[in-house]
């Protein structure tokens, strides 16, 4: 009983915290989503840990932690990669803005001395 | 050919040249004030039919300025994006403006313009020519993994090009109007990929490459490292270019 009180306890405050992100416009809607999901994944696991159990025994996992642990560290890994996907695209965006910027600024400068010295 | 019957023939080719093709000198510098005013007179004074666009990569130090103050147009990026990304931005300036040629000579001053009219010549069969090291001009001794790397990917890319390339990691290259507007939209930013990517890149669209011996000179400031472990990681981020040059689209 005292096990579910912790992982129902935080999965609230992880539920709450991500609300409060999306309320406050930090995070994307597509992000929202997605971690609103987790959060509502992770709030029915933590009020029911062995709702898994029947799922873990039926592929062949011992119990049903050993499978939400699986799934989580499965979840991690695309996460990360995600973010490096991201991060990837970003940078590949600002290179072509920086690019853009020092065009524009030749250009300008370009202008300023045609029209100080005509 | 020795550089003195380059510079003798070189007045009547520039007259040629003159009023029939644009050309412009790209010229990637990230801190080089020391450098990069030897480079551009040089250039100017050998080939004055051409403009000469430094691409300041994010300097701290005056490179621009000095740029300025030797005659070129200097473009200056908000920080630095190497050379590939500074290679990008001076296609995008030879696209914008109308170029029809565009050649990529290094600030250090390792690239002799002494060279650039034969670059230029060689573009009549070719659209994409390297100035390159190992074909006859100049004596190099490239030893151990650093060697095995460039035989490698000169193997491969000679085979890909069906023309022999001795020198394929060179950044003393001369490319026509096609290969400027291809390369100000799309121009590889990793190690080794604004070289051998594009290379590959260009190989693959059916374009013609070539090249044309140069000597290069020893840098005028700093030296290669010759440590085992680096000419390792030289070899294995080599190996890697290509690898990802081969698989991407």
């Amino acid at each position: 009983m005292n096990l579910t009180l912790l992982t129902g306890a935080t999965a609230l405050l992880f539920l709450g915290f991500i609300f409060e992100l999306v309320r406050r416009r930090k995070l994307r809607e597509k992000y929202a989503v997605l971690w609103l999901a987790v959060g509502v994944v992770v709030l029915a696991l933590g009020l029911f840990p062995t709702a898994l159990n029947r799922v873990a025994i039926a592929v062949g996992v011992a119990n049903g932690v050993s499978l939400a642990l699986f799934f989580g560290v499965m979840f991690l890994l695309l996460v990360c990669l995600h973010l490096s996907w991201e991060a990837s695209r970003l940078e590949d965006e600002t290179r072509v803005l920086a690019e853009e910027v020092a065009l524009l600024r030749l250009r300008l400068d370009e202008q300023i001395e045609e029209r100080s010295a005509p | 050919m020795t550089d003195t019957d380059i510079l003798s023939a070189r007045p009547r080719d520039a007259e040629d040249r003159a009023g029939a093709r644009r050309i412009l000198i790209i010229v990637p510098a990230w801190n080089e004030e020391g450098s990069i005013a030897g480079v551009i007179s040089e250039i100017e004074d050998a080939l004055p039919f051409v403009d000469v666009l430094v691409v300041d990569d994010g300097s701290t130090d005056e490179t621009a300025k000095a740029a300025r103050a030797a005659g070129a147009v200097a473009v200056t990026l908000p920080y630095n994006l190497g050379v590939g990304g500074a290679m990008r931005l001076g296609y995008k300036y030879a696209r914008d403006r109308g170029y029809d040629v565009a050649i990529q000579v290094d600030a250090d001053g390792q690239h002799d313009p002494a060279y650039i009219p034969k670059l230029i010549d060689a573009l009549s069969g070719a659209s994409l020519v390297i100035g390159a090291r190992f074909a006859g001009e100049g004596d190099y001794s490239v030893r151990g993994p650093r060697r095995w790397a460039m035989s490698m990917l000169s193997l491969v890319l000679s085979r890909m090009a069906r023309t022999k390339l001795t020198d394929t990691t060179s950044g003393f290259r001369a490319c026509d109007r096609d290969l400027i507007n291809l390369f100000a939209e799309w121009y590889p930013v990793e190690y080794l990929g604004d070289t051998v990517e594009t290379l590959v890149r260009t190989v693959r669209l059916g374009y013609r490459v070539g090249q044309i011996p140069v000597a290069m000179r020893k840098r005028t400031v700093g030296t290669p490292s010759q440590s085992p472990l680096k000419a390792m990681l030289y070899l294995t981020r080599a190996f890697f270019a290509l690898f990802l040059a081969l698989v991407r689209r």
